[in-house]
C-alpha cells in the first residue's frame, strides 16, 4: 500500500432509535482499489455504508475521505466531495425517465475521478440507452440497478460506495454488473462494494473486509479470504 | 343562452383564482409534506400589499402590474423565510408539528396585518386599460376578469415547463419523491425546499394581489381561502397541478351555477361536491395512491400505563381541582369550567390522533352537535338539564357514527378532508336552518336549573361528568380496543393479517371520540347559557387540534396539559391585549421550536430520564 488510503474509516459507531448497530468499523480504501464488504444480512454493511455517507442521524467515530474528514457532514457535502453511494434497494426516481434519473445525479467534472457523460454511460450499459424515455418505475429490477449504478456516476465520483448490487437478480444480469464495475475499475475508479455473494465478491474485488455484529473480523487479500474456510464458515456461512 | 355563458365566464375568472392559490399549495405540500395553514395568510398578505402597491403606483398599466408583481415576489421571500427560520427546524418533527406550526404564523399574520392595514375593509382601484367591459352577446362582462381567465392556463404551463423542462424542475421532482436519495446525489435539499416554499408562496400572493381591482380586501381573506383551496388540492389530487386545475375549473363553475340552483345550501355545495369526489375517487381526480401522505401521526415511543408514584398523578389533581371552589372567586371558576370542558374536547379528539392515527379537521362538529343537541331540547322540548346533558353524547355520538362511516375509509390527509367536510355540513345546515336552530341569533337561555346554577356548583358537575369521561377515555386506551387502535395505526396491513378489522376499530373509535366531544358540547352550552353555529365553525376544530399537539401527541395527559395551556393563554391575553392572536401565535411557534414532543412529552422525557440517571 502506498500513500494515504482514499477512504479511511476509524472506529464507526451507528444506531438505529436505540438500537446500537456498529460497535467499532475500521476500513480503508486505497485509491484505484476494489474493497469487497463481506457479511451475512444484519451484519451491518447496508449500516456502514450509510453512516458513511452521513445518512443515519446518530453515529461517531472518524470518517476520512480524500484527507478530509466527513463524518459530521451531510450527504450532499459528502456527495460533492466525489462519494457516490448506490443503494442496495435502488431507489430510482420512478416518475422520472432515464434521463432525468441521470440529470439528477450530474455534478461538475472532477480532478482525478473519470468523467461520465450520458453518452458515455448508454455506451457502457446499452440497455439503457435503448430507454432514455422511459420512467423509472416502468423498468425491470436488472435495469433499474444499471440505472441506480449510471446515475451515481454522473457524479463524477472518485470513490462508490455500492451496496449488495448483485442482490435478487438474474444471473445473467449479476454477470453484466460483474463486467461493469471491472470496465470502471479500469477506468482509475475505487470502489467498497457490500456482498454477501463469495463468486460475486471473488470476481471483482482486490481485498476483503468481512463484518459480522458490527465490527470487523477479518480483513485482508481477497485471495486469502478464499483460501481460509475458517473464516468464511465463522462469518460468512449460512 | 347568453346570461349562462356569462355566468360560465364569471366562473372561470373565479377557477384562476383558485387555481393560482391551490398550485402553490399542492407545489409546497408534493415537495415538503407539509399542510401549510399559512398558505392562506400569503394570499392574505399578497392582497394588502397589492393594495398599497397599486395605491401607489397603480395609475398605468405597468405601474398596476409591477405592483402585483412586486406584491406576489414580496410574499414569495417571506415563504423562504419561513421555511429558513421555522419549517427547517421541524422537518425531523412530525408532521403535525409542522401543522401546528404554520398556525402560529396564521396567527401571528392576522394581527400584523391588522396593525399595518386596520380592521376595515380596503376597496383597490381597477386596473388601468381594463376598466371596462366587453358585450358577450349583449352582456357586459368585466374585461379584467377575461385577462384573469387566460391567465389560468398560462400559469399551469409555464409551472409545465418549469417542472419539466429545466434542472431545477427535476431535482424538485426527485427529491419530492426521495429526499434522502436526492441528497446522497449530491442535491441540498434544504435550498431546494426554500425555493419551493419561495414559487408556492409567491403564487399565493400573486392570486390575492389579483383581486385587488375585484374585491374588498379584508382579514378574512386567510381562512376562507385556504379551506377552499385544499378543497382544490384533495378535489384533484394531492400533488398533482393539472388535478388542481380541473378541480379548480369544476368547484369554480359549481359556485357559478350553484348559486342558481340551490341557494339555500350554497355554503355546502363545495363540501358535498368533495364527499362526493372521495367515495368516488380515493385519492382525488388525477391523484395516485402513491402520492398519498401517510399516516399523519408518528407512532413515537409506546403508550404506557403509569406506574409507581405518577400513577397518583390524576387522582391527585382531581382531588385538587375539586378544592379549588374553597378558595378561588366566581371568576376563576368560570375559566376553570371551561378548561375542563376543553380538557375534554381535546382528550376525545387525542382518542383518534393519538391511538388511532386519524387526524381530524372536523371535531368541532360533534362538540357542537352536542351543544346544539342539548339546547334544542330544552328550547324546543323544555326538557330538564340531566336529560339535556344524557342526550348530547348520544346524538353527538350518533351524528359521528353517520360522518365516521366514511371519514374511516380513507387515510392521513383524505380523512381529515372528509370530516372537514361533514362538518362544515353540520355547521352550515344549522346556520342556514333559520327555523329550527336559530341561524346565526343562536339559541339563548340554556341555563341550568337552580341546583346547579351555582358557578362552584357547576363546576362540581363539569369536573365530575368530564372527568369520568376522561377516565373512561384512558381506560379506553389501555383496554384491549386501545391496542387494537394503536396496531392498526402503526401498521394497517399487519393488524388485518391477525385478523383485525382495523376500519370498525377506527370507526368505533370515531364514535366514542364523537360522543365525549359531545358531552363537552351539552357541558359547554349549559356553562354558557347559549349556542352559536360558530361552536362548530372550522376555527374551534383547529383550536382543538392545536391543544392537542402542544400537549403532545405521545401522552394521555398531553391533551389535558394542552387544552389547559391553550385556553388559559387566550383568555388571559385576550383580557390584556388587542393582540392577542399575535401574543398566541408567537407562544405556539417557541413551543414548536423547544418542545418537538409536546409540552407533557418533554416532562415526561425529563421524568424517565431522571429515573435512569
Amino acid at each position: 500500500m502506498t500513500g494515504r488510503p482514499l477512504l479511511s474509516v476509524r472506529g464507526l459507531q451507528a444506531w438505529y432509535g436505540r438500537a446500537h448497530i456498529l460497535t467499532g468499523v475500521d476500513l480503508s480504501v486505497e485509491r484505484g482499489e476494489v474493497v469487497a464488504l463481506m457479511g451475512r444480512n444484519g451484519a451491518g454493511k447496508t449500516t456502514t455504508m450509510k453512516a458513511v455517507m452521513g445518512l443515519l442521524d446518530r453515529h461517531a467515530g472518524s470518517v476520512v475521505f480524500d484527507g478530509r474528514d466527513v463524518s459530521a457532514l451531510p450527504p450532499h457535502r459528502i456527495a460533492r466531495l466525489g462519494l457516490g453511494y448506490v443503494p442496495e434497494d435502488r431507489r430510482v426516481f420512478t416518475d422520472l425517465t432515464v434521463e432525468e434519473n441521470l440529470e439528477v445525479g450530474r455534478q461538475p467534472p472532477r480532478d482525478g475521478a473519470p468523467h461520465w457523460t450520458p453518452e458515455r454511460l448508454y455506451a457502457l450499459f446499452p440497455n439503457l440507452a435503448e430507454m432514455r424515455g422511459r420512467r423509472g418505475g416502468r423498468m425491470s429490477g436488472g435495469e433499474q440497478q444499471m440505472l441506480t449504478l449510471a446515475r451515481t456516476l454522473m457524479g463524477n465520483p472518485s470513490l462508490l460506495l455500492l451496496d449488495e448490487p448483485s442482490e435478487g437478480l438474474a444471473p445473467r444480469i449479476v454477470q453484466q454488473m460483474a463486467d461493469a464495475l471491472r470496465a470502471l475499475k479500469a477506468e482509475g475508479l475505487s470502489i467498497l462494494v457490500s456482498e454477501q455473494n463469495l463468486a460475486f465478491a471473488a470476481a471483482v474485488a482486490d481485498r476483503a473486509s468481512v463484518i459480522e455484529k458490527g465490527q470487523i473480523r477479518f480483513e485482508g487479500p481477497m485471495r486469502t479470504l478464499l483460501e481460509d474456510e475458517g473464516v468464511r464458515r465463522a462469518y460468512l456461512a449460512v | 343562452m347568453s346570461f349562462y355563458l356569462v355566468q360560465f365566464l364569471s366562473g372561470l375568472a373565479t377557477a384562476a383564482t383558485l387555481f393560482l392559490v391551490s398550485s402553490g399549495l399542492t407545489i409546497v405540500f408534493g415537495v415538503t409534506r407539509i399542510v401549510n395553514f399559512a398558505h392562506g395568510s400569503f394570499y392574505m398578505l399578497g392582497a394588502y400589499l397589492g393594495w398599497t402597491l397599486v395605491e401607489r403606483w397603480g395609475g398605468t398599466p405597468l405601474g398596476f402590474w409591477g405592483a402585483v408583481a412586486a406584491a406576489s415576489l414580496a410574499v414569495g421571500l417571506l415563504g423562504a423565510l419561513m421555511e429558513v427560520g421555522l419549517l427547517r427546524r421541524l422537518y425531523r418533527s412530525p408532521e403535525l408539528f409542522q401543522l401546528l406550526a404554520t398556525f402560529g404564523v396564521v396567527l401571528v399574520m392576522q394581527d400584523a396585518a391588522s396593525w399595518i392595514w386596520g380592521s376595515e375593509d380596503l376597496l383597490g382601484r381597477r386596473a388601468p386599460g381594463l376598466r371596462g367591459s366587453v358585450d358577450i352577446l349583449d352582456q357586459p362582462f368585466p374585461l379584467y376578469d377575461l385577462v384573469l381567465i387566460g391567465l389560468g392556463p398560462l400559469v399551469l404551463g409555464l409551472l409545465w415547463l418549469l417542472f419539466n423542462r429545466t434542472r431545477w424542475g427535476t431535482l424538485v421532482r426527485a427529491a419530492t419523491q426521495d429526499r434522502d436519495m436526492a441528497s446522497a446525489l449530491g442535491v441540498d435539499p434544504a435550498r431546494l425546499f426554500t425555493g419551493v416554499l419561495f414559487l408556492g408562496s409567491a403564487l399565493a400572493g400573486l392570486g390575492g394581489a389579483l383581486q385587488v381591482p375585484r374585491e374588498a380586501v379584508n382579514l378574512h381573506m386567510d381562512m376562507a381561502i385556504v379551506v377552499e383551496a385544499f378543497v382544490v388540492v384533495v378535489v384533484g389530487g394531492m400533488g398533482s397541478l393539472t388535478g388542481a386545475f380541473v378541480a379548480s375549473l369544476l368547484i369554480g363553475q359549481l359556485q357559478a351555477f350553484g348559486i342558481l340552483v340551490f341557494p339555500q345550501i350554497t355554503l355546502v355545495l363545495v363540501f358535498l361536491f368533495m364527499a362526493v369526489v372521495l367515495v368516488i375517487r380515493p385519492y382525488g381526480l388525477l391523484g395516485r395512491a402513491e402520492d398519498a401522505p401517510p399516516t399523519a401521526a408518528s407512532p413515537g415511543p409506546p403508550l404506557i400505563a403509569a406506574a409507581g408514584m405518577a400513577r397518583w398523578v390524576p387522582a391527585l389533581l382531581l382531588a385538587l381541582l375539586a378544592a379549588v371552589p374553597l378558595v378561588a372567586g366566581d371568576y376563576a371558576l368560570i375559566v376553570l369550567t371551561e378548561v375542563v370542558i376543553l380538557a375534554l374536547l381535546a382528550a376525545s379528539l387525542h382518542l383518534l390522533i393519538g391511538l388511532g392515527g386519524l387526524v381530524s379537521f372536523g371535531h368541532a362538529a360533534y362538540f357542537g352537535l352536542g351543544a346544539y343537541g342539548a339546547a334544542l331540547l330544552v328550547k324546543h322540548l323544555a326538557a330538564p338539564m340531566p336529560l339535556a346533558l344524557a342526550a348530547a353524547p348520544l346524538l353527538a355520538g350518533l351524528g359521528a357514527l353517520a360522518a365516521g362511516w366514511f371519514c374511516v375509509r380513507r387515510s392521513g390527509l383524505y380523512f381529515a378532508m372528509l370530516t372537514l367536510a361533514f362538518a362544515q355540513i353540520v355547521w352550515s345546515v344549522t346556520f342556514q336552518w333559520y327555523g329550527f336552530t336559530g341561524g346565526d341569533n343562536g339559541i339563548l337561555g340554556v341555563w341550568p336549573p337552580d341546583w346547579a346554577a351555582g358557578k362552584a356548583a357547576y363546576y362540581w358537575l363539569t369536573l365530575a361528568l368530564a372527568g369520568g369521561a376522561l377516565l373512561l377515555l384512558r381506560r379506553a386506551a389501555f383496554a384491549p380496543f386501545g391496542y387494537t387502535l394503536r396496531a392498526g395505526r402503526d401498521s394497517a396491513l399487519r393488524a388485518e393479517s391477525v385478523g383485525i378489522n382495523v376500519r370498525r376499530h377506527q370507526w368505533l373509535s370515531f364514535a366514542l371520540a364523537g360522543s365525549a366531544a359531545g358531552l363537552a358540547g351539552g357541558l359547554y352550552a349549559f356553562a354558557k347559557g347559549s349556542v352559536f353555529p360558530t361552536l362548530m365553525a372550522v376555527p374551534v376544530s383547529v383550536d382543538a387540534l392545536v391543544m392537542v399537539l402542544m400537549g403532545g401527541i405521545q401522552t394521555l395527559s398531553g391533551p389535558v396539559v394542552g387544552a389547559a395551556l391553550f385556553h388559559l393563554l387566550e383568555t388571559e391575553a385576550m383580557s390584556r391585549t388587542d393582540w392577542w392572536r399575535l401574543v398566541l401565535g408567537a407562544v405556539i411557534l417557541v413551543l414548536v421550536l423547544a418542545f418537538p414532543k409536546g409540552v407533557a412529552g418533554f416532562v415526561r422525557d425529563l421524568w424517565t430520564r431522571g429515573r435512569e440517571s
